[in-house]
């Protein structure tokens, strides 16, 4: 009756539609995520539980394990570690008050920034106080530098002496030392957390503040409701997804954060899980560690959970979107010269303070001599075995940051690793967008983005332990990886794949479909599509999360800290350990050094691109 | 009789739970202008976007120019490139990151035409659509109507087989859409493309059309002429929908008199066939506004409002619980509570089934 046009009547009918379903683009590329994730979340996932549950090498010597004479032949199961964890004469000091000093500080931490964070973020969008833009700007720099930088700032200034090390600013002005409490512990450490994490609340916040039509306001207003009910009843339902989002956001990173509770809590033998995970991998006792890093995970993930109960909606961890109206503001009146004045103390104490006393630590000469004349610029660009004034070594015989070799080449690996991660991890994050999105509620595009949002609910330090057992031995085709930069790259991508398949979603859920089709109608086959149609229009998107993941590669530590070797050391990791050894003006000049590299990354790509900073955080 | 140039068999479209088409059989014949007509989410930008190839359908055959382009059982499924169709998007989808230009040589390109070629036939199609001098613009500068001009013209310059339009006057203001109206029936009449419009409002598938299929739930209820659609709805759904001015519809007693039978709608006496209506006792009668008579033979109705427009008037009158619109001569007077004595014009009115809705007269 009628021919039939073109080749696909090659084979059978079955055969055909396999064929045609599968070598869709999306299918494609879904599948060959799907391996990747699977191999890269999924398996350290399952990896992570094994090892928790067998014996390793080193467990032959475990107390539980010599006095029963139990055999610990290596990967034979075992529960020596939970009972060790959570049921022996070990339980209260590496487990119940690590998790209770973990929840005290990330209670503190998310009742604190998301205070701060909320009100600024409500005094910036909805009143009338002036230099809101520079206020904005401003609060939203600790969000590209890391956050340890005040802690180490926060010990220059109120060291004591109980623990050793030249005293800070604080015993060297008042001639008395400050005391424990102030010095270390609990409170510095949600102090100094929360100076840098308002400003997720904020980004968060002002966002969400931002895209309420002043409109849905202004009628409850007409239907005679008071400012304070509006504000109850209409403005705060609905930002209230957003500061559920900041919540989740800020309480994760609690759970998970190390560089701060490491600096300000080991020192006084104040652990938190993170620290004490660290601590428990480097005393050879990684059995104990993973089963730490399985409740800081379970942690994580039951707060996502409820958080989910409650709003609703899986995603909403990310509400920030760009557009804005012009929302009606609310006038201040006299307070509003006194609340700009409050906010710029707070800005200066929270954003430059620290950046200053750390800058002026890395030009001492003695550490905690304060006056001009201990100044010296060696610890920046000192030659080696360079002599101060008083005729004694400079920095034990060590070159300035800036002519170290081995800082160099540590810088060189930092900016290496930050280059490389955020590459891949943007690309495979428009990939995953691009296949979540076309093949939208379809099996394989539902467990790729279940599957790339898993990393999210693995706090750092978790991750990187996940990635020691995993890859310390060979797997298979996939070689022993410890020890090399790859590991870095893979575990950098990895933990950051929930944010860059998050921004990769929003940047092709932007591109209408239609215009995909009407050039699929033109005759363009799928690479023309994508580098014609799709990349062009994705661009400013994907820089974006290129952005953020390079300066947040760029300031990782606890990911990263189990995972280094003396041949792989970035400047975080150093950071870490010149401060451990009290070598505080390296560490400081090192300090600045990364946040000098990431301002100047965010500058360029924002000099280059008119990305907004707060597109794409999802957290 | 002209050729047949796309035939769709058995057709059915089904998400879940949703169907959007449901088993639709449609013969399109070269050179035609089919408007797809019915309310959102009747199933008819499921159609178009099938014929295009942009969507799957669950079941069923699609023949163009007599070709199987698509065939469920024989897991036939030729690409939209492949089918020498153009389609205008709802949205234009244009490339906002192209200059006109660009957007429209983007098809030419992607053939490998010699660039001279490619630029004879791009200036000619801009100077067809009264483009002229936009060419290095970006679309997103342009003005909403010159947006859809540049969206045709990317279809045209393809010298595609048949051209597929979904809703493209949906985004222009009311004056615009007047404009384009003509333009595209005059675009459709130059070019002798066989044509399928989507859209769901009555006016502009009644302008342009040769043929409009009213589609309702996935289903098409009926194809025919623009006049036969609108003259001789094929059902109650259709009588409602092709309804601009409103249609009058009453709950009609069957009568008889002398061994004639006739219909009551509203008090006017609606004269049928013998042997038309045979068990009923009830019908719907469909009446348009403008079939009614001002005329003393009548029936007296009070009119309740009276709204004059200019070329016509249209007076809302009513009797007891019937209430009609009336659509008269602009030089028409009335004043609410004047009585006024309606008849009407000699067979001009509907009858539907009221249990299955079907059309008896």
């Amino acid at each position: 009756m009628s021919e039939i046009m073109g080749s696909e009547t090659k084979g059978s009918p079955f055969l055909r539609r396999f064929i045609r379903v599968m070598s869709t683009p999306q299918k494609i590329m879904g599948s060959i995520l799907f391996i990747l994730l699977v191999l890269f979340v999924f398996f350290p996932a399952v990896n992570l539980l094994y090892t928790a549950f067998t014996f390793s090498f080193s467990d032959k010597v475990l107390p539980q394990v010599v006095d029963r004479g139990i055999k610990a032949v290596p990967g034979k199961f075992t529960l020596v570690h939970f009972e060790r964890v959570f049921d022996s004469g070990l339980t209260k000091n590496m487990f119940l008050i690590p998790l209770l000093h973990t929840i005290i500080i990330t209670i503190g931490l998310t009742f604190t920034a998301l205070t701060i964070g909320t009100i600024l973020a409500w005094i910036v969008v909805r009143s009338d106080i002036p230099a809101k833009k520079l206020i904005a700007n401003l609060a939203t720099i600790p969000y590209i530098i890391p956050a340890w930088p005040t802690a180490l700032a926060w010990l220059t200034v109120f060291k004591n002496n109980r623990v050793g090390g030249a005293p800070g600013w604080f015993q060297y002005i008042f001639h008395v030392a400050p005391p424990n409490w102030l010095s270390y512990g609990p409170v510095p450490i949600i102090i100094c957390l929360s100076l840098h994490y308002y400003a997720y609340a904020f980004i968060i916040g002002s966002g969400a503040l931002a895209t309420i039509d002043s409109r849905l306001e202004e009628t409850g207003e007409l239907l005679g409701a008071s400012k304070w009910q509006v504000m109850r009843k209409i403005t705060f339902p609905l930002v209230l997804p957003s500061i559920f989002s900041a919540f989740i956001l800020t309480f994760s990173r609690g759970i998970g954060v190390f560089g701060t509770p490491a600096f300000l809590g080991i020192p006084v033998r104040y652990f938190t899980l993170s620290t004490q995970l660290y601590s428990n991998i480097r005393n050879n006792l990684s059995g104990d560690a993973y089963v730490i890093a399985i409740v800081m995970i379970l942690i994580t993930g039951i707060t996502i959970y409820m958080n989910i109960k409650v709003i609703g909606a899986r995603k909403s961890f990310v509400t920030i979107s760009g557009k804005g109206f012009r929302a009606k503001t609310v006038s201040l009146g006299s307070m509003k010269y006194i609340i700009l004045i409050l906010i710029i103390i707070f800005l200066i104490i929270a954003v430059f303070m620290p950046l200053y006393v750390l800058t002026w630590q890395s030009l001492m000469d003695v550490d905690g001599n304060y006056s001009f004349s201990n100044i010296t610029f060696h610890f920046w660009i000192g030659k080696a075995g360079s002599l101060d004034s008083r005729g004694i070594l400079l920095a034990e015989g060590q070159a300035g940051i800036l002519r170290n070799k081995m800082i160099l080449s540590g810088a060189w690996n930092s900016i290496k690793l930050a280059l490389f991660s955020a590459f891949f991890a943007s690309v495979l994050g428009i990939l995953i967008g691009y296949s979540i999105v076309r093949d939208r509620g379809k099996i394989l595009s539902k467990m790729n983005d279940a599957l790339s949002f898993a990393p999210y609910i693995f706090p750092g330090i978790a991750f990187g332990a996940i990635y020691l057992s995993m890859f310390a031995k060979a797997h298979g085709p996939i070689p022993a990886l410890y020890g090399t930069f790859a590991i870095l790259v893979l575990v950098s991508v990895a933990k950051h794949v929930p944010y860059s398949s998050r921004t990769g979603t929003a940047a092709m859920m932007q591109v209408n479909r239609e215009l995909e089709e009407a050039a699929e109608l033109q005759g363009a086959g799928f690479l023309t599509r994508f580098s014609k149609i799709i990349f062009p229009l994705t661009k400013s998107g994907l820089v974006a999360g290129f952005m953020l993941s390079f300066i947040t590669v760029m300031r990782e530590l606890s990911l990263v800290v189990l995972l280094v070797t003396p041949k792989t050391k970035v400047l975080t990791t150093m950071i870490y350990n010149y401060v451990q050894l009290g070598f505080h003006q390296f560490g400081d000049a090192i300090t600045m050094l990364v946040v000098a590299i990431t301002l100047t990354g965010t500058v360029i790509i924002r000099r280059f691109q008119k990305t907004d900073l707060s597109k794409g955080i999802g957290g | 009789m002209a050729r047949e140039k796309i035939r769709i068999v058995n057709l059915c479209k089904r998400w879940r739970d949703v169907t959007a088409i449901d088993n639709m059989n449609l013969s399109i014949e070269e050179g035609d202008f089919i408007t797809l007509l019915g309310p959102s989410g009747c199933g008819k930008t499921t159609t178009l976007r099938s014929i295009a190839g942009l969507e799957e359908p669950t079941s069923g055959e699609l023949y163009l120019n007599n070709k199987l382009v698509f065939s469920k059982k024989e897991e036939i499924v030729v690409s939209p490139a492949k089918r020498n169709l153009g389609l205008v998007f709802q949205s234009y989808a244009l490339w906002p990151h192209m200059t006109v230009f660009d957007n429209i040589a983007f098809g030419l390109r992607i053939k490998k035409l010699p660039k001279s070629e490619v630029k004879m036939k791009v200036l000619s199609v801009l100077k067809d659509m009264k483009l002229e001098g936009y060419e290095e613009r970006y679309p997103q500068e342009l003005s909403g109507g010159q947006q859809q001009r540049i969206a045709i013209a990317r279809m045209i310059v393809n010298r595609p087989d048949i051209y597929l339009m979904d809703e493209p006057l949906s985004n222009l203001d009311a004056k615009l859409r007047v404009d384009m109206r003509s333009e595209l029936k005059e675009l459709h009449q130059r070019s002798g493309a066989t044509t399928v419009y989507v859209t769901h409002d009555q006016v502009e598938a009644m302008t342009m059309s040769t043929k409009i299929s009213i589609m309702k739930d996935g289903v098409i209820q009926q194809i025919g002429t623009p006049e036969e659609v609108y003259r001789r709805p094929a059902n109650l759904f259709v009588a409602e929908f092709i309804s601009n001015p409103k249609m009058n519809f009453f709950n009609a007693e069957v009568l008889s008199e002398g061994g004639n039978r006739f219909i009551n709608a509203g008090g006017i006496k609606l004269n049928i066939k013998p042997g038309l209506i045979q068990n009923q006792s009830s019908v719907k009668a469909a009446i348009r506004p403008e079939d009614f008579i001002i005329t003393d033979s009548g029936i007296e109705y009070e009119v309740t409002s009276y709204l004059p427009s200019g070329s016509t008037s249209l007076v809302y009158a009513k009797r007891g619980e019937d209430k009609i619109a009336i659509m008269l001569d602009g030089s028409y007077k009335a004043e609410a509570g004047d009585k006024i004595k309606v008849g009407i014009k000699k067979g001009l009115f509907n009858l539907y089934d009221i249990e299955t809705g079907n059309k008896i007269f």
